[in-house]
């Protein structure tokens, strides 16, 4: 496994040389990741099942989970790929479970992004969009039980936040005063439900105002804001004052899956987010700030490609899971 | 007649339906203006209004609770599940709201809830599901699978018109897969009738949705191989049509059930508790039943295919009875 783990800091300030470059190099990951599952792998019939993609949204997840301690618990959503890279879990491991084959993260139960595993204190997400808010809540519960300073973060879209589930998870991290950072990924579009449609106020953390917790605006295109404000959250949540609701505002630049097309979206929309497309704005800063020229870059790129080569090369050498394991493993067994 | 795909016959009751009764309405996620996760819908929007096709949020629960209220002021709902699977969010609506309507308060509760079911595309554990048994299990629901385009249609029709709380489950896979010439305009299947798809002599084969076509499709290498095989399509489970089933079973003697929900408590179970009460003189051999294993619904296409019923597991078991 080529990447590596960040340096836990809580604040911009202490980000040294390696952990800023460590966070383009995450995002750019992430993205060529999914390019390359979206438009090769899935078009070349090598992914079965749907894909879903995070482009524009990946300084939500790289900004979040940089803050991550390795005892920390994360419950995912089907766009955080950044966030599994920054925890550790093998690129061939991912490529293999989209591929539906043994070595992926499920060995072949579950596809795409719906994988989880406790090693890395990751739970997966199911379908039902925010039923894992609850189960977030209930892992912030056994922390402040055992009266640990870990955290929970518990990452979801703009859509889920009209479930009844949603509402009742955050309440209860509310009442309990969890240890939980609840990070929203306001894509704006859910499937082709847009904001406006989901709900009746401007921002998501409008509706955090029921239930007394913390909240949070923040620019989800900008990796450095991410991990300023989830920097806060943490220090919230880790110091006992409960939960804290980050809203990051984004785009969903591409379908809801690889399958839809989009139409819905109007096209000045796309237009206008792509100027704000996160890794871009974050390479200009870079430049800037002296800390990035172009052989760093042409390195970093062709580090990434190199591994995205050699993680599918592995996934392709494994096997599909055989038939004779279909019925291990429903029941706990001995 | 004209010539449609499982899915057009769909959206043809629906339109049909909507032209001529304005108290009908649809609503669920992603119908109006994207037409459907599915394309159920499409143009439904532009022809209806929003009024009688409302997007609605990521709220399953909160949908179905309205539309129940709305069936009992005099409107005819149809709630669409983009996937079946997240019915679950709605259980207790359907199950303990609409379900109870009309038996607690005397009051008529005429709504439809549909969705796609069914595997065999890949889609994993939460999209795949066959949720039948959970609502035929539930007092006070209607449930049908139609298996045919036409069936599609006229079941759809005659769920909207009921006024009971009917679950309609059509096959994801028979969208696209499964086209015949269907009636134009006004077409109603009664709901609690069964259809036989094949007659025969020597076994009856008992199913219900996708797998009827699976069953008729061993029905014809059975047939080449010498055996009279009658394979029975249910439609609707709740109300079931005993006297076809019945009658079936006391002309062959023999019983296969099959379906592609589990087999664990599936409603074959039922089926095969009904012939064993009811015409156990006539068996000369045991019911039994192929259905998927009793595992949730894997991603990966070999453990997925190697889950759900088959042609050949179906002809393995028929065999088997044949011979018996």
């Amino acid at each position: 496994m080529t990447t590596k783990p960040l340096i836990d800091k809580p604040r911009l300030a202490e980000l040294n040389e390696t952990t800023l470059l460590d966070l383009l190099y995450y995002m750019k990951l992430m993205r060529a990741v999914e390019q390359r599952i979206e438009r090769v792998l899935y078009r070349q019939g090598k992914i079965p099942g749907a894909v879903y993609s995070a482009r524009g949204e990946e300084a939500i997840p790289v900004g979040s989970a940089a803050h991550l301690r390795p005892d920390d618990v994360v419950v995912s959503l089907h766009r955080t790929m950044g966030m599994f890279f920054i925890r550790g879990v093998p690129l061939r491991r991912i490529i293999a479970q989209y591929m539906g084959r043994k070595g992926g993260v499920t060995d072949g139960r579950d596809g795409n992004m719906h994988m989880g595993d406790l090693a890395y204190h990751i739970i997966a997400p199911i379908s039902h969009l925010a039923e894992t808010v609850p189960v977030a809540a209930g892992a912030a519960l056994a922390i402040k039980m055992r009266g640990e300073d870990r955290v929970v973060y518990c990452y979801f879209g703009d859509g889920a936040t009209s479930t009844g589930s949603w509402h009742e998870g955050v309440n209860f991290a509310a009442v309990q005063r969890l240890p939980l950072v609840l990070i929203c990924d306001n894509n704006q579009w859910a499937y082709s439900t847009p904001l406006e449609k989901q709900m009746a106020v401007e921002h998501i953390v409008d509706r955090a105002a029921g239930y007394g917790i913390a909240t949070e605006i923040v620019d989800g295109n900008d990796v450095l804001a991410v991990h300023e404000a989830t920097g806060r959250a943490v220090a919230r949540a880790r110091a006992g004052e409960g939960p804290t609701l980050l809203e990051c505002k984004t785009f969903r630049m591409t379908g809801h899956a690889a399958h839809d097309d989009a139409r819905y979206v109007p096209a000045h929309l796309f237009e206008e987010w792509r100027a704000k497309d996160p890794i871009d704005r974050y390479q200009r800063y870079l430049r800037e700030q002296g800390l990035l020229d172009e052989e760093k870059l042409n390195a970093m790129e062709a580090r990434i490609e190199a591994e995205i080569d050699e993680a599918i090369a592995w996934a392709e050498r494994q096997p599909y899971p055989s038939p004779d394991e279909l019925e291990r493993g429903v029941y706990y067994e001995s | 007649m004209a010539r449609m795909t499982y899915l057009q016959a769909i959206s043809d009751a629906l339109r049909y339906e909507m032209r001529r009764d304005p108290s009908v309405f649809i609503l669920g996620e992603d119908i109006g203006v994207f037409g459907g996760a599915f394309k159920v819908t499409q143009g439904f929007l532009e022809e209806f209004g929003p009024e009688r096709v409302i997007d609605t949020p990521i709220s399953e629960s909160g949908f179905t609770g309205a539309a129940c209220a709305a069936a009992t002021v005099g409107f005819r709902p149809v709630v669409e599940f983009q996937f079946i699977d997240f019915i679950s969010c709605a259980f207790d609506q359907i199950v303990n709201y609409a379900g109870k309507c009309y038996y607690r308060w005397g009051i008529p509760m005429p709504v439809v809830f549909r969705g796609p079911c069914g595997g065999g595309v890949h889609a994993g554990p939460y999209h795949s599901q066959n949720p039948e048994a959970w609502f035929a299990h539930a007092p006070g629901l209607k449930v049908v699978l139609p298996a045919t385009a036409k069936d599609a249609k006229g079941l759809l029709i005659a769920a909207i018109r009921d006024n009971n709380p009917v679950i309609y489950l059509e096959n994801k896979f028979l969208y696209r897969h499964y086209r015949e010439e269907v009636p134009e305009g006004e077409y109603v299947v009664p709901i609690g009738l069964a259809a036989l798809r094949t007659i025969g002599q020597d076994l009856s084969i008992i199913s219900y949705g996708a797998t009827v076509h699976l069953c008729v499709a061993a029905a014809r290498q059975l047939e080449r191989e010498g055996a009279s095989v009658e394979v029975v399509d249910l439609r609707s489970l709740v109300p079931l049509d005993k006297q076809t089933i019945l009658d079936s079973v006391k002309k062959t003697n023999k019983v296969l059930i099959v379906h592609e929900a589990n087999l664990t408590a599936g409603f074959g179970a039922e089926v095969a508790a009904l012939i064993s009460h009811e015409a156990f003189e006539y068996l000369d051999g045991p019911i039994m039943r192929v259905a998927s294993l009793d595992v949730p619904s894997p991603f990966s296409p070999t453990l997925e295919m190697a889950m759900i019923p088959t042609v050949d597991k179906i002809l393995e078991a028929a065999r088997y009875l044949l011979a018996y």
